[in-house]
């Protein structure tokens, strides 16, 4: 196990420039004290990128948690051959779940429950997907809290009256009144209808 | 250096009320494994009187007058909701200390100091709105201060709306507050020390700020003494990053109703060496060792009383169920002994170390790692990411689990399962 390694210049003490953890050559610097710590942390980054980068010439790394609607981008390795035409074409595959939520962490999915939306295309039992980072605005379908309980409807001002209307014409408006706080959960981004 | 301690408001009742808003200005309180005591009180509960870790049948007569709701903690729900508020919260700075499930620390380093009272309300702002959860921001130059800074918050003693920043408060109003403050509010001092402390005259924060901390050292520990230098601005708790590796992993569980058998303990083990294993695998770590351990109700004073820990150390450092099983049930039948109504039992792994570096010592005469048991772990984990939990389960952790809690006011899994989903009318 005793493999001495191969110096560019036997005088020279150190290893092969260019086969440190940045994967090139290296330059000594002074630097002020107070940016010590910023510096190695652009150092540390870089390591990691050069890792990263030697890493992912050799294997594809799988994704922490798989995202099973997507595929990760990777290419061809043909260790021989021709390599394939399509090779510089493939794109990442595309991903409902990056189309459909933008925000992580502040979706959520709601049930859909009865008629009262139904001109707006939402029936009962439909998932809503409700992202609550969005700012309410009129003309949003929103999930609001009414008498404690959520509520999917169209957010309507006009005429400084707040309203929650229905999308059906056999429901009624509600009609925030005068100090009435109108407390929005969340706007509803997409609806999802499964058909068979 | 600026440091923020974000701290959730009533954390479980507030993901209880989340989805369930009728809950709101209602005495709520959620209840601890098997509904035994409280562990999160809405501010309606406070007021009554009902103190943390009350059992529920002292306040059950009180519930019922005052007509509070309780719930069983549902982790599942809770720990969703946890790490979307701490998703959240490391947008608002490079370097996060998540120190519970709801609570975290944030380097503020380098934020212009005039500026971080208003970052608080941002903080406070962008969580309640995104996620739904109130929270409460406690900013100063050291850790244990900025707990401190998050108490006042809470507790609306300084600061404004929920955001209290020891920076903005003058000298003269700060020794007023401490001075205001019972030494058992500062992080670390516990009942033990506070006893000691106001043998010795402290009893407040600003006299146990003032002590001398040689003495302090001497009288008590570095940690105490280091709790001292942290009141005075004197950072000395450095912010834990994520990613640093547990030192262990401990699953255990009280039982719905008491255990006797050994084949239902067995069950129990393996059911948690199943659970920490998993989690093991996701830190990517190996164990060195299995504590198991089973002990029977304290608080059932009249009868026998037995309680046994064993450590069990594997041949070789271990991420494969099957051997953190087999190490678990073995020390498991060594402790055991029959004529007892067991409460509780656990397994903890410990002399935890990465995976990969393991690995890297294999020169010295260690046999390959098993290839095989890596490869049929990792498909039982992505089977059971997919499909569920327990979708492939080790047999020996039993099918009807007489054992498990009893969680009778249990909440929907609203954010984890399709069939619990919110509805909206």
């Amino acid at each position: 196990m005793n493999k001495s390694r191969t110096h560019h210049n036997p005088n020279r003490p150190g290893r092969t420039p260019g086969t440190g953890p940045y994967g090139e050559n290296t330059k000594v610097m002074r630097i002020p004290e107070s940016v010590v710590a910023h510096v190695s942390e652009i150092l540390e980054s870089c390591k990691e990128r050069t890792l990263l980068a030697k890493t992912r010439d050799r294997v594809l790394l799988p994704a922490d948690n798989p995202d099973p609607a997507s595929i990760p981008l990777y290419s061809h390795r043909i260790p021989a051959g021709f390599p394939s035409p399509a090779d510089d074409y493939i794109d990442q595959r595309i991903s409902l779940d990056q189309h459909l939520i933008p925000h992580r962490e502040s979706t959520f999915f709601v049930r859909a429950v009865g008629n009262s939306m139904i001109d707006a295309g939402i029936f009962d039992g439909d998932l809503l997907v409700v992202d609550k980072s969005i700012e309410p605005v009129h003309g949003h379908i929103v999930i609001a809290v009414i008498d404690g309980e959520l509520t999917v409807k169209r957010l309507v001002q006009q005429n400084g009256e707040t309203i929650l209307r229905p999308a059906n014409a056999r429901f009624k408006d509600i009609v925030l009144k005068e100090g009435q706080e109108l407390i929005v959960w969340g706007v509803v981004t997409s609806t999802i209808k499964t058909l068979v | 250096m600026p440091v923020a301690l974000v701290d959730c408001n009533n954390f479980y009742v507030s993901c209880e009320r989340l989805f369930n808003p009728k809950l709101e200005g209602k005495p709520v309180v959620v209840l601890s494994n098997n509904d035994g005591c409280a562990v999160s009180r809405s501010n309606e509960v406070k007021a009554l009187g009902i103190k943390m870790g009350e059992p529920w049948f002292k306040m059950e007569r009180i519930a019922k007058q005052h007509g509070i709701i309780a719930f069983s903690s549902n982790y599942t729900l809770y720990g969703d909701i946890s790490s979307r508020v701490m998703a959240t919260l490391a947008t608002f700075t490079p370097r996060q200390e998540i120190y519970s499930i709801d609570e975290s620390f944030l380097d503020l380093e380098g934020f212009p100091a005039h500026t971080l009272q208003d970052y608080g309300q941002k903080i406070r702002r962008t969580v309640k709105r995104n996620i739904g959860i109130p929270v409460c921001v406690g900013i100063a130059s050291t850790k244990t201060l900025a707990k401190l800074a998050n108490h006042c918050a809470k507790k609306n003693l300084a600061g404004s709306e929920g955001v209290c920043d020891f920076g903005q408060i003058n000298e003269s109003a700060r020794k007023a507050l401490f001075q205001s403050l019972p030494v058992n509010e500062v992080w670390g001092i516990g009942r033990k020390i506070t006893e000691s402390l106001n043998l010795l005259g402290i009893e407040t924060v600003e006299q146990l700020r003032t002590a001398d901390a040689d003495f302090i050292r001497t009288r008590f520990s570095v940690v105490v003494e280091r709790t001292v230098r942290e009141l005075n601005g004197i950072a000395c708790i450095e912010l834990e990053q994520a990613g640093t590796p547990r030192q262990q992993i401990l699953v255990s569980r009280s039982f719905g109703m008491p255990v006797v058998t050994l084949e239902n303990l067995n069950e129990s083990v393996t059911y948690f060496a199943t659970r920490a294993a998993e989690k093991l695998r996701k830190d990517g770590s190996v164990a060195n060792s299995v504590c198991v351990f089973i002990r029977t109700n304290p608080f059932k004073i009249n009868e026998p009383q037995y309680e046994r820990s064993i450590v069990v150390p594997l041949m070789q450092p271990n991420d494969d169920t099957a051997m953190l099983i087999k190490a678990a049930l073995f020390g498991l039948k060594h402790i055991y002994l029959p004529g007892y109504q067991y409460k509780k039992s656990g397994v903890m792994l410990m002399g935890l170390q990465p995976k990969g570096v393991m690995q890297g010592e294999l020169f010295d005469n260690m046999p390959v790692t098993d290839e095989k048991a890596d490869i049929r772990m990792k498909a039982i984990d992505a089977i059971n990411r997919k499909m569920g939990r327990d979708t492939i389960a080790f047999a020996g952790s039993g099918t009807r689990r007489s054992w498990t809690m009893r969680r009778d006011r249990m909440s929907p899994n609203y954010t984890t399962r399709w069939d619990e989903l919110v509805k909206a009318s």
